[in-house]
């Protein structure tokens, strides 16, 4: 079937197959910072905002994204790199591949919550495994970034 | 993963509910989040997003909630939380993740009466109807009994809940913060009457009228007594045994949470 998206601010156009999830659509189209971690909705690797909110694009028909703004960590590039200064200066990185889905959520929780606490940030992230950090470092390397503080 | 050979975005209900009739193999699509874990071969996916069903409101004494409203929504939308002790938003607030919330919908929990519903639990101490496109409204407790081959072609296109004022609470034990329920419950008060539902036992939901009446007379031990007669059976998430333990402290808890509330008023 054919379906029209913007990701990244950029329109597609394309034939897709009804069964296919939108990361499979986005990592043919080129965006590979989208990962599989889990398959079973669980992980938050697969992490996408489509119209600006974060959902899990394993589970996300592509046929569904039909008219939708799909963007990936590729179209927020700027903030994703200072964030992940924020996660470098605490270590927090390790192997880095659940880093894109849990950038795009922190990205987004950025837009959507004013001066969250601790126990609102690990409540919005707790979709976001890390099979590597334990998630000690990630969160203080969050707050930081939240508040904009020393990296 | 499923496969589905060809995708409907639906135009109207009408479309979507005579596509369904086509072909046993065809099938409405909520959030996916648990299709896509079958490996079932389907034949046309029909997609309800484009019908507009997520909406959110107050009206002539119900709260009406679309099929398509998002387990995230439910979370979110600030009037919810001052309703019913924000037993909606609290309900679902534990399910997974941000991002699995904004593509799991009230339609498809309803729908698929799994038991680890944590929303099917809050909803059964709620004054709660179906809407189903061609069978119609009913309590739910009725769309519960309904034979599940009959009503099986038939659209689930949103839920209300009578807005009678009272005050409701309710809470799961999970083994990590994101797993399914271990078990859960939900209480609920208006006026003298009590409601008092136990899920994830780990079958559907059910209330538990002995503990509702013992509640209404004042006795908490009671309550506590008739949740433990309650069937329960073992899983990888809990024994039995276990569950018929934990399930008594979170109906007391949730019944205290509202007693608490009366206090302070």
């Amino acid at each position: 079937m054919r379906i029209k998206l913007t990701v990244n601010g950029r329109q597609f156009d394309r034939h897709v197959p009804a069964d296919m999830m939108l990361l499979d659509f986005l990592r043919e189209q080129g965006f590979v910072s989208v990962k599989r971690g889990c398959e079973t909705s669980n992980c938050g690797l697969c992490t996408v905002w489509v119209d600006e909110h974060p959902v899990l694009s394993c589970t996300y028909p592509a046929a569904r994204a039909e008219g939708k703004r799909v963007t990936t960590i590729e179209g927020v590039t700027p903030e994703a790199e200072e964030f992940g200064r924020f996660l470098a200066a605490r270590g927090a990185e390790q192997c880095g591949f659940c880093s894109p889905g849990l950038v795009m959520t922190v990205l987004a929780m950025r837009r959507e919550l004013r001066n969250p606490d601790e126990q609102q940030v690990r409540a919005y992230l707790a979709g976001n495994l890390c099979r590597c950090s334990g998630y000690t470092s990630q969160l203080a390397a969050v707050m930081s970034f939240l508040k904009g503080g020393d990296r | 993963m499923y496969t589905i050979k060809t995708y409907l975005m639906a135009q109207t209900l009408e479309e979507a509910y005579s596509a369904l009739q086509k072909n046993k193999s065809n099938v409405i699509l909520g959030g996916c989040g648990w299709l896509k874990m079958t490996r079932k071969r389907f034949w046309t996916g029909i997609d309800l997003s484009g019908l507009g069903l997520d909406w959110i409101e107050q009206r002539d004494g119900w709260l009406e909630i679309g099929a398509m409203v998002t387990l995230r929504q439910l979370e979110t939308d600030p009037a919810l939380r001052g309703l019913f002790g924000g037993i909606l938003p609290r309900s679902v607030e534990r399910i997974v993740g941000v991002q699995f919330r904004s593509c799991a919908t009230v339609g498809g929990s309803v729908w698929m009466r799994a038991g680890f519903s944590d929303l099917l639990t809050a909803l059964s101490v709620l004054d709660t109807e179906v809407e189903l496109y061609h069978a119609g409204r009913m309590p739910l407790e009725a769309f519960f009994a309904l034979p599940r081959n009959r009503e099986a072609r038939d659209i689930l296109t949103g839920i209300r809940i009578r807005l009678d004022g009272r005050d409701a609470a309710c809470c799961s034990m999970r083994n990590t913060a994101t797993d399914f329920p271990a078990v859960g419950a939900a209480v609920s008060r208006c006026g003298p009457g009590w409601s008092v539902a136990v899920g994830a036992r780990p079958m559907r939901a059910v209330r538990v009228p002995e503990a509702e009446a013992a509640l209404a007379a004042g006795d908490l031990q009671a309550a506590s007594r008739a949740v433990e007669a309650l069937g329960y059976a073992g899983n990888l998430r809990g024994s039995a045994d276990y569950r018929r333990k934990v399930a008594q402290v979170l109906v007391r808890r949730a019944a205290e949470e509202i007693l608490h509330r009366e206090g302070k008023q």
